[in-house]
């Protein structure tokens, strides 16, 4: 779309490159984004290098993929197995639960297909109405409205293996770990069309520089710059950057459908325990498309963490990929052991394919 | 996974729309979470649109950046 095409500019890049430098704080500055789509931006576009030295972007549990428990993803396994066909996106197909992934319980005779679209799971169950679907419902708030419009319509033999998770409850675990020190936050764009700015109004009072981005190269340094200036000033604010998509009150229409249709919860993050009140399950009047609850899933407690993997501490941004012991050495993007090198929004994965080491 | 595209409303038909991403890609999008109008852009995440994207807006702001950051050369 060419109206969107200036925010890859190269001219005014440079300049925003060179206000950042003049901004370069006296101490270290930590700013940690949530968004697999930013770190691709950031290290696809080599962005890191254009910062200052003690500048440190950090990538924090922004991955959907990476972060659902193996837990859950064998019970996918075990509905793929047992009698249902299992419906969900590319990234999550080849996520490793405790033993395996969809992609090998498929080999082992499940039945699994792969989708772009939750509308596309919906209408395969249109099509064959002996048959029952489970969508694998993943994704954070950008991804859970479609999956309440679809929960409102969609046929008798579909349900929902639903693993949201919500994006402030992460924040405001990141902010209140002491031994991460974070100075700024890049809020992610896209949850944030949905959820709006409101959500976010807490971590300036908090002391933290917010600052709402978008995803081309320009909206990433300018979220950037606009953090560095607030520490400056000494005066922390939320920001938008991303004002041609995100709006204060974000998508009322896109937030009533999800109100409708979920409860909050208390959810486990892959390697990172329970975080209050941030998953979404499926509200009491639509419990027969809640697969919890229509089949007798039989899984253990899951094991999240391959031996010698450093993925917990990788989603959380306490190091970076190439300081794990496995990175591109065991675990590679054909062969990942841990999540966050299966998905493309993992922060393993974007640096084994787009980084300069 | 949050990846969203922007495009353009071509027609619209109950919760359906045609939207031309550019370069010939015209694809069929849920519009049921956004009241978009014909000629408008939306942002398509997996099929839905989530959210009208503000054309003027986004020429305003890189006008201002580029204001602002010139206005800062030589301070």
């Amino acid at each position: 779309m060419e109206q969107f095409r200036g925010f890859r500019d190269r001219e005014l890049a440079e300049l925003l490159t060179k206000r950042i430098r003049e901004l370069e704080p006296p101490d270290p500055v930590k700013i940690c984004h949530v968004c697999g789509t930013h770190e691709w931006t950031i290290t696809h576009n080599g962005l890191r290098h254009l910062l200052p030295e003690n500048v440190n972007l950090i990538a924090g549990p922004g991955c959907p993929v990476c972060i659902v428990p193996a837990r859950e993803i064998d019970e996918a396994i075990w509905l793929s197995l047992n009698g249902t066909t299992v419906v969900t996106f590319g990234d999550m197909y080849r996520a490793p639960g405790s033993e395996i992934s969809l992609e090998d319980a498929k080999s082992q005779g499940g039945e699994v297909k792969v989708v772009y679209s939750v509308r596309d799971a919906v209408e395969m169950a249109a099509r064959e109405p002996s048959h029952e679907f489970v969508f694998f419902a993943i994704g954070f708030e950008t991804t859970t409205p479609m999956n309440a419009v679809e929960a409102e319509r969609c046929p008798d033999n579909f349900s929902f293996l639903v693993s949201h998770r919500l994006i402030p409850p992460a924040l405001d675990a990141l902010a209140e770990m002491d031994d991460l020190n974070l100075d700024g936050f890049i809020a992610p764009g896209h949850v944030s069309t949905v959820i709006g700015m409101k959500p976010y109004q807490k971590y300036p009072e908090m002391g933290m520089p917010t600052v709402i981005a978008g995803f081309e190269p320009l909206d990433v340094l300018m979220g950037v710059y606009m953090i560095l200036k607030q520490i400056e000033d000494g005066e922390p604010r939320l920001e938008n950057e991303y004002s041609r998509a995100v709006t204060f009150e974000g998508n009322v229409k896109a937030q009533e459908a999800v109100a409708r249709v979920f409860d909050t919860v208390d959810g486990a993050w892959r390697g990172l325990g329970s975080i209050p009140a941030s998953a979404l399950k499926l509200k009491e009047e639509f419990s027969a498309h809640d697969a919890r609850l229509r089949y007798e899933i039989d899984v253990g407690p899951g094991r999240d963490v391959y031996p010698g993997c450093s993925c917990p501490q990788v989603i959380l941004g306490k190091i970076s990929p190439d300081e794990c012991p496995l990175f591109i050495k065991e675990c590679t993007p054909e062969k990942p052991k841990g999540a966050c090198m299966v998905s493309r929004e993992g922060t393993c994965s974007i640096w084994a394919i787009e980084a300069l080491l | 996974m949050c990846l969203a595209v922007p495009g353009k409303v071509l027609e619209k038909e109950g919760t359906l729309a045609k939207v031309d991403f550019g370069h010939g890609t015209v694809r069929e999008v849920d519009i049921s979470l956004v009241d978009v109008a014909v000629g408008q852009h939306v942002l398509v995440h997996t099929g839905y649109a989530i959210q009208i994207m503000d054309e003027e807006e986004a020429r305003a702001s890189l006008d201002l950046w580029k204001d602002i950051l010139e206005r800062l050369e030589g301070e």
